[in-house]
């Protein structure tokens, strides 16, 4: 199995080479910043196309055909659309927050994102609490939305961004705990370890029935936790027009529309990585050459196959389930997603303690 | 305990409803999509049978139409549309009878209410599922049905 590590240590090497100590490491990280934005926004864009074929694909329709191949070019020409359009000013608006709230948006996306082992070796922020930094970071993003509502100066902007408020505090619980299980079982919270340890056998399988249970919760609330549909009411376009970005316009608007897209793939690597075995290849055991076969599809590809699949469930729950109600969101969350993942961790501590896992 | 009862009753109802759902709409994914990509499939693609594509009259083999020239058409039309143009002549038993000279339909106007074909008395005229008739005047709108050399069927008259 190719290590990525070859390739990010030649870099390093040839690098040494040239400069002084001091400006690799500063060189590196500028690298390394440029390459997760690039791959940011092209994560973004892959994900916009394939959200509108699975939406069309859902309607029966074929969804974009016209503009290149399939119509893959047109996500690039509503990017650059969206790049050059005006960002309007509002009249009466807190400017300093209006403008910051985008940003913080993005950033704790971006942070998130760059805690994800892509592939073998392909890791950027890995260490010893890796799972509980993204959850942190990737909390930050619903300071931004309520920012973005409260600074609009527009009352359907705030009622978007409270709910969303009160939506994110509840599903985090959720997150946290069914990570929670997932950790229990692994014994580690930093994400290289939890792969590592899949090895012989992704956590699905291991865990068997409480595993089973902490994914369906964590897909779930993890659906709930990017505002998507059938729980995008902070943004029911019905009621609210947008919600809490209903005053942004241009690329104000569109790091919010970028941030949904990324968010839900963090959502869909997260749930890869602690339950489906992140880069690591299906093994059977006692299937020597199966697994030996197994093995010669590089890493990367894997990671991006499972969380293509895990994204196209979340898409799948958008475009099937209606829009919930305010409160049966919270009952959702509160009377029956809690006590279940409250129970189920018991379950696998049990199983942990009991040694009945495989 | 009837509560409780319910609060799994309601649990297992909910997921198996959200589950079936999920099937309908996994079923609607791998379905033949409706779209028709139009430009390229111009030489297939089949309007379907009671589109109102345009007005025409219907001739048979020998050239032969069945507009006897009443002018109830014109008369039903809301938009006056169609205007008939036709002689007067004597038959052999010195009666007056009109015979059809040009049948002029103006597609500019045409709103596609069928009132014209419902109303006619010996079905001489009706619609068919024809598309693409962008033209840049719109005097090129404006057809004459009837061919040319055509007469009335079963009529010996000589026009």
């Amino acid at each position: 199995m190719f290590d990525f590590k070859v390739v990010t240590d030649w870099i390093d090497e040839l690098l040494r080479s040239w400069l002084p100590a001091s400006l690799v490491n500063i060189t590196e990280c500028v690298l390394i910043g440029i390459c997760l934005l690039v791959a940011y926004a092209l994560f973004a864009l892959a994900l916009i196309y394939a959200e509108r074929k699975v939406c069309a694909a859902f309607q029966c329709r074929l969804g974009p055909n016209r503009v290149g191949p399939f119509g893959t070019v047109q996500v690039v020409c509503d990017m650059i659309k969206m790049l050059i359009k005006e960002i309007i000013e509002i009249k009466h608006v807190d400017r300093y927050l209006f403008n910051l709230a985008p940003y913080i948006v993005i950033i704790s996306s971006l942070l998130a994102f760059s805690c994800i082992p892509f592939a073998k070796g392909l890791e950027i922020l890995d260490f010893n609490v890796g799972i509980f930094f993204l959850i942190a970071a990737s909390s930050i993003g619903i300071v931004g939305i309520l920012l973005a509502g409260w600074a609009s100066n527009n009352k359907f902007s705030l009622i978007g961004a409270m709910r969303s408020g009160a939506q994110m505090i509840s599903y985090e619980l959720s997150i946290g705990l069914s990570i929670l299980t997932i950790v229990v079982l692994s014994g580690s919270m930093q994400l290289s370890t939890i792969v590592e340890s899949q090895a012989d056998g992704w956590f699905i399988f291991k865990g068997h029935i409480p595993a089973f249970v902490a994914f369906v919760v964590y897909l779930i609330a993890g659906t709930a936790e990017t505002n998507r549909g059938p729980f995008d009411l902070p943004e029911a376009e019905s009621e609210l027009t947008a919600g809490y970005h209903t005053e942004y316009s241009g690329m104000h608007f569109g790091f919010f529309y970028v941030a949904e897209f990324v968010n839900m793939f963090i959502v869909a690597a997260v749930a890869t990585t602690l339950f489906w075995g992140g880069w690591m290849p299906l093994h059977i055991p006692g299937w020597e050459s199966f697994n030996a076969i197994m093995d010669y599809i590089p890493s990367l590809i894997w990671f991006l196959a499972k969380s293509a699949v895990m994204v196209f469930i979340i898409m799948w729950f958008k475009w099937t389930f209606p829009r919930l109600r305010i409160d049966q969101l919270l009952r959702l969350e509160w009377k029956y997603l809690l006590p279940i993942n409250l129970c189920n961790l018991l379950l696998m501590v049990v199983v942990v303690a009991f040694d009945l896992h495989f | 305990m009837n509560s409780v009862q319910q609060y799994f009753s309601n649990f297992f109802k909910g997921l198996a409803s959200l589950l079936k759902g999920m099937w309908i709409t996994l079923v609607e994914f791998f379905t033949k999509k409706v779209t028709e990509k139009y430009p390229e499939n111009r030489a297939t693609l089949k309007m379907f049978d009671r589109f109102r594509g345009e007005l025409i009259m219907l001739h048979d083999e020998n050239n032969e139409h069945h507009c006897v020239a009443c002018g109830i058409c014109e008369m039903n039309c809301p938009n006056d549309t169609i205007h008939i143009e036709f002689d007067m002549v004597t038959t052999e038993d010195e009666k007056k009878k009109k015979v059809l000279r040009r049948y002029m339909y103006d597609h500019g106007s045409c709103l596609y209410c069928q009132l014209c074909v419902r109303a006619c008395p010996h079905h001489a005229i009706d619609f068919i599922p024809t598309y693409e008739h962008a033209v840049f005047t719109r005097e090129k709108l404006i057809e004459q049905l009837n061919k040319p050399g055509s007469k009335l069927a079963g009529s010996d008259a000589k026009v």
